[in-house]
């Protein structure tokens, strides 16, 4: 019961983070039905960016009090991460816009490949741990010596996701560039025609995406002191699988999704083996796709003949 | 890598065909500017700082601003170069482009048998241009890994080109092929010979179980799937220790035999046997004749395929998967039979790996390598056996010249390694060939039976398939 | 009425609902066998959802699609796999929006269609990677049987052109003769004369003609050109709302007022002063 509660707490925090990187998959694929293959690679990239502001806000500028450092971080890394976004979507996705439909996805792949070697060539190919940040936690209760705990840094984690969704959510739904944007996603042709500016659209889309894989970023940097130039692949692919599980193009999907998938990995390394959590992933991925390929929130596609 | 140019200014000067006015020089600058600009931006942090670690393992950036002056201004310059080749070009009459002059097919008729015919004298040929065979080693290894590219390419070919399946996993299959052999050879003391096919077999086997649940996916989703499917492959490789030996590989499998005479220097070796002294590099020789052939089956296969009910059927499953059920086609089987007989194409592959390398590792089999695959296969062209050929002597032998580039030690410093911006570059080379030849090198399709006139179809017509 | 009597295709009680929206409910009819049969109505319908019945892209609902062939063996079409529809009842269609294999040339679009007899004579691909004999002859036959198609529809000299590249009329009758390839006893053509001009729709008529005459081929279609549907049918069946609204011959048809009232689209109580209008 402890160990379960605890993972229960853990896997909501991890689950917080893939939800974060599944709302950029499900945003891109909604809006031009393409896998941005890239997006694990983009939220590496942006704990790396992370690491490196805390760093220089910490030994450079000498900031003592923690969340002023983590807000300035989060804020850096989200317009850091957006420029590339925006670059990337502009220089590798863009110009295949109409084209061959094998194109983007490749282009995506090459992308992804670029940016993890990127990466590595830069910054190097060892771990780059930083001083753990948020040491307090809180105990919540402790039986047979066996402590519940939550901790600070996992409050925040989950705090942040929340907020940052509701920001979100209140664009998509309220504003007119959400507006556009389901416009966009119904029809790009049409779209078109009454006036709304599609590749900006497009962009804009590229850009929200990055930015939440970036606060998915700074809290994965958070949460585990740690990033490597390898470490965009296999959260990617299991954000993607948490967007597909929601339901691809739905934004409380994502979310959704990128919880369950939280929970089953920790529930699955702490009851079953830790070494086969990846391949639960992944065989979650493949049979949600085969059984359930339009997801929990997602809408069934019907076959036109 | 550019920006998109479109919104450069389309119309030139009358009178200038060919040159570019002062104002288009000032655009082109501006565009340049702005693109150095951006790379500035992006270069903040992840450039301009390089994390370190000091003597107590905490973290510090090192501030290298150099690299980011030579990189903006390489980007600049790159910028202007490609804005001003886009005004001449629209500034010069517009050509109208042929689909297919009859130059470019001829050119087609004697790329076929020249490339046979440099195929089959390699090893010959590589002796004498670098003054023996032991001198050739490095050449030949070269050709024996495109030529696996290749057969790779080609037996992915049948799924994604033909049948229109995008499979992001085919190098689960290579695995398979290449852990057959390791584990029949160790274990039971099996010759390659019985194991080739078996491993081809266990490979198509492997394919119709993964097949199975997911053939019914479109598109992104099946790619997806496969590629879950790749991943599980190896993860299973790495972590089932009792019989793959886990991450640390299957050592010492045994050699490549010339069918049951080793070559080695002993009495009954390849080398006394047939009079000729003992050399190393017989062994490598026969390899590259064994992947040559087995990568000329792949192709004959594959060339047969298509003309017999089940290639059109692949062929039409890619054009349209409705029509195709409309026609009584037993839709699901015949995507099985595309995955089923790449898979085995993949598994042989995989075995001549194994014999090759005798060691096998699960790193291996990553998903980069199915990436690598996927690439030799788009950018030669769906479909198209010629130009997955060329495409994987791009993709394979051109970063291998990277390997040559040692002067640029010279300029850049001692430890710099250009091998280390081999996939660094192999990326952006991906996203490049996309954006310049969406349809790869060859654009258009080979009709399986003619009736009167043989005429290629264009590869705008061509579908490229849905699933 | 041969549809009474002899029937190739009886459709009954079939409904199909797709969430909470019926599109066919409780259709009985019947397709004579040698008929060609109108299936006509409004947009909306239901006519192509009843196609897609037939032809196995959807499992309805409810109800029961018997088809009789000629020796008396008869198919449950609603239980039948969809490829075996094709191959085993001999049920083959086209398309409202044409889908022709674009990439492939006129001749491998027929070749397609004679998959199934060719897998056989190719011995499922084993025999036929060695190049045997008699797969060889059953190729020459199928080859043959395209070139009889190609000339009855005056394609022969496109054979070796891309499907994609044909006028939008030929695509169409190519896709007819596609169908015919595989040796239907029923042909379901959907809306064939779409899309025609006056000329090119004469010669559609022709050509489903000659199909019955010459093949024996029973016909059901979805026509919205009245020019077709009188020009041709033994039989108009009238759907509306995915119920079926009249049944009978052309003649009985044209002039049931329910059917011209679903088509004027007026209310059932001003019936009377619409027939009144047009003269009934």
């Amino acid at each position: 019961m402890e160990v379960f509660v605890q993972q229960l707490i853990n896997g909501l925090t991890l689950g917080s983070i893939y939800g974060l990187i599944a709302i950029g998959y499900t945003m891109v694929f909604g809006i031009i039905g393409m896998i941005n293959f890239a997006h694990g690679d983009v939220f590496m990239l942006s704990a790396f960016i992370a690491l490196m502001l805390f760093l220089f806000v910490t030994a450079w500028l000498g900031i003592g009090s923690i969340a002023i450092a983590l807000i300035i971080v989060m804020i850096g890394a989200m317009l850091l991460t957006s420029l590339w976004g925006w670059t990337l979507e502009r220089m590798a996705y863009r110009p295949l816009r109409g084209s061959f439909r094998l194109a983007p996805l490749i282009s995506a792949i090459g992308v992804s490949i670029f940016l993890s070697n990127f990466v590595q060539v830069s910054q190097g190919a060892r771990n780059k741990p930083i001083p753990p940040m948020v040491r307090d936690v809180i105990v919540l209760f402790e039986r047979d010596g066996y402590a519940v705990a939550l901790s600070y840094k996992q409050i925040i984690i989950m705090l942040t996701t929340a907020v940052l969704l509701a920001i979100f959510w209140y664009v998509v739904q309220k504003t007119p560039l959400g507006r556009a944007q389901r416009a966009c996603e119904q029809d790009r042709r049409m779209a078109a025609l009454v006036g709304i500016d599609v590749d900006r659209t497009i962009s804009l889309t590229f850009v929200m995406g990055a930015s939440l894989a970036a606060v998915a970023g700074t809290m994965y940097l958070l949460y585990y002191g740690v990033v490597s130039f390898a470490d965009g692949f296999v959260p990617g692919v299991k954000a993607f699988t948490a967007a597909v599980l929601g339901g691809i193009g739905s934004l409380p999907g994502a979310v959704l999704g990128g919880l369950i998938i939280g929970l089953v990995e920790t529930l699955w390394s702490a009851y079953f083996s830790i070494e086969y959590k990846d391949v639960a992933a992944f065989s979650l991925l493949a049979i949600v796709l085969i059984f359930m390929p339009s997801g929990i929130l997602g809408r069934p596609e019907v076959e036109k003949v | 890598m550019a920006l998109n140019t479109s919104h450069a200014p389309a119309i030139a000067a009358p009178g200038a065909a060919s040159s570019v006015t002062g104002a288009q020089v000032a655009t082109a600058l501006r565009e340049a500017g702005i693109a150095a600009l951006l790379t500035l931006g992006l270069s903040i942090p992840i450039l301009a700082f390089k994390t370190e670690q000091n003597q107590s393992n905490a973290l510090y950036l090192q501030p290298r601003w150099g690299v980011v002056a030579v990189v903006c201004g390489l980007i600049f310059l790159v910028r202007f170069a490609v804005c001003l080749r886009a005004m001449r070009r629209a500034a010069a009459p517009a050509r109208l482009k042929a689909p297919a002059s009859p130059f470019v097919q001829k050119l087609f008729g004697i790329a076929v048998p020249l490339f046979l015919g440099v195929a089959l004298t390699y090893p010959l040929l590589a002796s004498l241009a670098t003054g023996g065979l032991a001198g050739a080693r490095y050449w030949i290894d070269l050709g024996i890994l495109i030529l696996t590219y290749v057969m790779l390419g080609w037996g992915l070919n049948i799924v994604v080109g033909l049948a229109g399946l995008l499979d992001l996993g085919y190098v689960a299959f290579y695995a398979v092929g290449a852990y057959s052999y390791a584990l029949l050879s160790t274990t039971f003391g099996w010759s390659f010979w019985l194991c080739l096919p078996l491993a081809g077999i266990l490979a198509a086997f492997w394919g119709i179980i993964l097949g199975f649940p997911v053939l019914r996916l479109r598109g992104d989703y099946l790619a997806i799937v496969t590629l879950a499917f790749g991943e599980i492959i190896r993860l299973v490789l790495i972590n089932w220790v009792e019989l793959t030996n886990g991450g640390a590989g299957i050592s010492s499998i045994p050699r490549v035999t010339f069918f049951g005479v080793p070559f080695d220097s002993s009495e009954n070796g390849f080398a006394s046997l047939f009079g000729i002294s003992y050399s190393p590099m017989h062994r490598m020789v026969f390899l590259y004749y064994l992947i040559l052939v087995l990568a000329l089956v792949t192709n004959v296969v594959t060339i047969r395929l298509r003309r017999l009910p089940v290639g059109r059927a692949w062929e039409a499953l890619r054009e349209d998967e409705i029509a195709c059920r409309s026609l009584g086609i037993n839709t699901r089987n015949t995507k099985l039979t595309a995955f089923a007989i790449g898979a085995m194409f993949g598994g042989f592959a995989g075995s001549f790996f194994a014999v090759r390398q005798g060691f096998v590792s699960p790193e291996s089999f990553n998903f980069l390598e199915s990436a690598i695959i996927l690439s030799i296969v788009v950018l030669g062209g769906m479909g198209s056996q010629v130009g997955v050929a060329v495409a994987a002597i791009i993709m394979v032998g051109a970063p291998e010249l990277l390997r040559n580039l040692g002067f640029l030690k010279q300029v850049f410093g001692a430890d710099f390694d250009p091998n280390e911006y081999r996939l660094l570059i192999f990326g952006l080379a991906m996203v490049a060939m996309m954006v310049w030849r969406p349809r790869g090198l060859v654009g258009h399709r080979e009709p399986s039976m003619v009736l009167t006139e043989r005429k290629a179809i264009s590869g705008s017509l061509v579908k490229e398939g849905h699933g | 009425m041969r549809w009474q009597e002899d029937p190739i295709l009886e459709v009954q009680h079939l409904k199909m609902r797709f969430g909470g929206l019926v599109a066919v409910n409780d259709l009985s009819f019947s397709v004579g066998r040698g008929d060609i049969t109108a299936l006509i109505g409004p947009n909306g319908a239901g006519k192509t959802t009843v196609f897609n019945c037939i032809t196995g892209f959807y499992r309805p609902s409810e109800g029961m699609l018997s088809l009789r062939h000629a020796d008396g063996t008869t198919y449950l079409l609603e239980r039948l796999p969809g490829h075996a529809i094709s191959w085993k009842a001999k049920v083959a269609r086209t398309f409202q929006n044409i889908r022709l294999f674009t990439g492939m040339t006129v001749l491998e679009n027929l070749l397609v269609a004679r998959h199934n007899p060719l897998m056989i004579a190719s011995g499922f691909t084993l025999l036929g990677l060695f190049g045997l004999p008699s797969f060889r002859e059953a190729e020459r036959q199928a080859v043959e049987q395209a070139k009889f198609w190609l000339e009855k529809i005056n394609l022969i000299d496109r054979a070796d052109d891309p499907a994609g590249d044909l006028p939008y009329g030929a695509q169409r009758r190519l896709e007819i003769a596609r169908a015919m390839c595989t040796d239907p006893i029923l042909l379901c053509l959907d809306e064939p004369a779409a899309g025609l001009n006056p000329r090119e729709s004469h010669e559609l008529n022709e050509l489903l003609l000659s199909i019955r005459r010459d093949h024996g081929t029973s016909i059901l279609l979805i026509e919205h050109d009245m020019s077709v549907v009188m020009g041709i049918s033994d039989h108009v069946v009238v759907l509306d709302y995915g119920t079926k609204i009249a049944d009978g011959t052309p003649e009985e048809v044209r002039n049931d007022p329910s059917v011209i009232a679903a088509y004027l689209g007026v209310e059932d109580e001003e019936l009377d002063k619409v027939e009144a209008e047009v003269g009934l």
